[in-house]
């Protein structure tokens, strides 16, 4: 039998799920008139806009749990940086196109088998956003995929690049797979597996496009952690301050 | 410099089922794969597609534009192709 899930808790999943995808959104942005060919300058803001129709989604039903009159707005853009509960991976700076492609892959060969997952778990909302962020998802595995591939077994110069890519992200990893009081309570009450228990399935889909882009298994000698507690990195800071300026300057600004 | 070293594909779009591919336009793309990708994100943004075709530019063989003339100009005056160039019977009814 499901265990209840306490409303605190259910928020608290709900806003990780949400910052992730509302930070690795805005990141995706930024490539938005830079990008390396046409195609990509669509390409990228396409996905990002899925990962922000996703966030709106996932920050309108935490406004729903929560029940205290808040929006999807004030959970976007009114919140200091402490009680953001990304992981760090999607608040570091893009980099270079190799760095940002493999970030999106990995993130996406995350958030792929954990959302198939959640489309059939207990909570009837969160499986419908589910099952609407799975597509997504697919697609955005297949995108960055494709790109980690030509550039892994590309020029001399592109495999440099995406394997120093490998090697600077591969730290923030770990932290996808994280578990703690709040996963538990949400895969005891059906809602959602705990992330550890995607990793094989991640694993798998890696380990097929390394090999095939001639790359060494992503490895790191540490791991970092702290932003489902909201303890993020220096890079956040700067992001909120981009990404809330607009609200922050002309309060409920609409157009 | 991308525009040199990466080739040209052209793009063709099928809206509905039932409807013959047509063609929308054209995308850079290392390859194939990357092609269908790259005409799938920029040419079927706003629900346009339920199939999409890429071929290389370079194995679309044209006419040309200079045999316009001769090409072309012959079927003007041949308007008796045209199935309204006949009246049809009332007799025959719908056909």
């Amino acid at each position: 039998m499901p265990v209840p899930l306490d409303r605190d808790t259910l928020l608290i999943f709900l806003l990780r799920l949400a910052d992730d995808h509302l930070v690795l959104g805005h990141r995706l942005s930024e490539w938005c008139g830079h990008a390396p060919m046409l195609e990509e300058d669509l390409a990228m803001p396409n996905i990002a806009l899925d990962l922000i129709g996703q966030a709106r989604a996932l920050y309108d039903y935490a406004a729903a749990v929560e029940g205290r009159g808040r929006g999807e707005d004030d959970f976007a853009y009114l919140r200091h940086e402490r009680a953001y509960l990304n992981c760090l991976m999607v608040e570091r700076p893009n980099g270079d196109f190799a760095h940002t492609m493999l970030r999106q892959f990995w993130f996406a060969a995350f958030m792929h088998p954990w959302w198939q997952k959640i489309e059939k778990g207990s909570d009837a909302t969160l499986a419908a956003i589910a099952a609407k962020a799975a597509k997504e998802a697919a697609y955005h595995i297949r995108h960055a995929g494709e790109w980690v591939v030509r550039l892994g077994d590309g020029t001399q110069e592109s495999a440099r690049r995406m394997a120093a890519a490998a090697d600077v992200l591969a730290p923030y990893l770990d932290e996808l797979f994280e578990g703690d009081e709040v996963t538990g309570a949400v895969a005891a009450a059906g809602v959602a597996p705990e992330p550890a228990s995607i990793r094989p399935a991640f694993d798998r889909t890696v380990a097929q496009v390394f090999a095939e882009a001639m790359l060494d298994p992503p490895g790191a000698a540490w791991a970092q952690s702290g932003g489902r507690k909201g303890r993020h990195t220096e890079a956040m800071g700067y992001l909120l301050a981009d990404l809330q300026y607009m609200q922050r300057a002309y309060p409920g600004a609409t157009w | 410099m991308a525009n040199n070293e990466i080739p040209l594909w052209e793009v063709f779009i099928r809206p509905r089922n039932g409807l013959a591919h047509r063609h929308c336009g054209s995308v850079h793309a290392a390859d194939e794969v990357m092609a269908l990708q790259a005409a799938r994100d920029v040419y079927t943004r706003r629900g346009e597609g339920t199939s999409i075709w890429v071929v290389p530019s370079a194995a679309i063989v044209a006419s040309d534009p200079d045999r316009k003339a001769e090409n072309f100009e012959p079927a003007a005056s041949k308007v008796y192709r045209h199935p309204t160039f006949y009246e049809v019977p009332d007799e025959v009814g719908h056909m």
